[in-house]
């Protein structure tokens, strides 16, 4: 019988290799992705376990070519849009927008 | 005694695979919580118990376990648990 | 915009702002703006948001720990409802659900989030890429020893390990063991030693000077 097995990033006893220590310092953005997060979760536009859902859905090739604020801020879009406060529309526009100010983030911010 | 439900649904779950089959005993209740799997869906959720159940790492990982008699505990939701007593 | 903010380390932020802008990082100026223009949020509550997580770092839990280790009426009521014993002392942990896990002679207490990352972010601050990472999250249920050992921990085979898979709504920090020679240290001296990584469970909490 065919069934659904265990899923991606369901990683526990895989086996992996040496864990790297490195660590950094969150930038602005980052922290903006995170304060968007628990901000839209308060307000209830999203939750903790619809946060994850995405991220899982993203699939393996999003965790290994993604940092870990860009797949965040993926998941929170992709929850704002669903819980409908705005548009994939609306979300282009603003982009596009966005672009048009500069070419750092400093500037576009 | 629990054993956690073999089971394998698609969607969102927070039963991690490794547990599934496993039994262990419940270390504590945490309390009510939101069904994940209808949470992660925006649906209106179900409250569920929420159990944290202990293993030792030879019923999780049996003859492979680094050292059999280490505990692993995790939160298990009621809804994933067969009592077995 | 200049750096005018440190991280809670005291290191700057990555210098993102003067890189070419991405793609992802576009869509966050776009999701901040749409949701503040429709009045989901503001942007004040950004700034304060951003501002709540920096005031929370691994200093706020090593108090919590120092307490802990001097005040064993509150080292009980830490174990018995963690989240109360730190509202009580006065820290904003949001609505989290914390369990303290109390290291003894005989137990070791290591935790990891082998589904995602859940952390203790509400009092210890953002978790430290290590503890996200593939190979930290799948080793550490099934070869918890190996692990520890990579951090320079080497527990002994007398003692127990205790690893708690974060899978759910709780979140844990663990209390490590106080270290001998600190006799007669104030609450500040003994929240010194207490590392991050000890309240995770990845180091012990050394003796001063050793």
């Amino acid at each position: 019988m065919e069934y659904f097995g265990k899923r991606w990033h369901d990683m526990g006893g895989d086996p992996a290799g040496y864990i790297n220590p490195d660590e950094h310092d969150f930038s602005l953005w980052e922290k903006r992705v995170d304060a968007l997060m628990v901000l839209s979760s308060a307000k209830g536009l999203m939750n903790t376990d619809s946060l994850r859902r995405v991220l899982e859905d993203m699939g393996p090739e999003a965790y290994a070519t993604m940092s870990y604020y860009e797949r965040w801020i993926a998941s929170v879009t992709q929850n704002m849009v669903e819980a409908g406060a705005f548009s994939p529309e609306e979300l282009a526009a603003k982009m596009e927008n966005v672009r048009a100010r500069g070419d750092t983030y400093g500037q576009a911010s | 005694m629990v054993r956690v439900k073999d089971r394998w649904p698609p969607g969102h779950a927070r039963t991690p695979a490794y547990l599934r089959g496993k039994c262990g005993i419940v270390e504590r209740s945490c309390g009510m919580f939101n069904n994940p799997e209808q949470n992660a869906y925006r649906l209106k959720p179900d409250g569920r118990e929420l159990l944290r159940v202990r293993f030792t790492m030879a019923e999780v990982w049996g003859d492979a376990a680094e050292n059999p008699d280490d505990i692993l505990e995790a939160e298990i939701y009621e809804h994933w648990l067969t009592p077995l007593d | 915009m200049p750096h005018d903010h440190l991280s809670p380390s005291g290191h700057p932020y990555r210098e993102d702002n003067d890189q070419p802008l991405t793609y992802w990082q576009t869509m966050e100026i776009a999701v901040r703006e749409l949701l503040v223009e429709k009045g989901h949020i503001t942007a004040e509550e950004v700034h304060a948001q951003i501002d709540a997580m920096d005031a929370r770092s691994p200093a706020m839990g090593a108090v919590v720990v120092a307490r802990a280790w001097t005040d064993p009426v509150f080292k009980a009521a830490l174990l018995e409802d963690g989240s109360s014993a730190c509202r009580d002392m006065g820290f904003d942990i949001g609505p989290m659900h914390l369990i303290a896990m109390e290291n003894t002679e005989d137990t070791h207490n290591v935790v990891v989030c082998t589904l995602c990352s859940c952390y203790p972010r509400n009092l210890l601050g953002l978790p430290p890429d290590w503890y996200k990472s593939r190979e930290y999250r799948s080793r550490t249920v099934r070869e918890p020893r190996k692990v520890l050992a990579e951090f320079g921990v080497n527990v002994p085979t007398t003692m127990k390990i205790r690893v708690h898979d974060s899978t759910a709504d709780m979140r844990y920090v663990v209390i490590p063991q106080r270290p001998s020679g600190t006799d007669g240290y104030s609450l500040d001296q003994l929240a010194d030693l207490v590392t991050r990584d000890s309240m995770i469970g990845v180091a012990i909490v050394k003796q001063p000077g050793v």
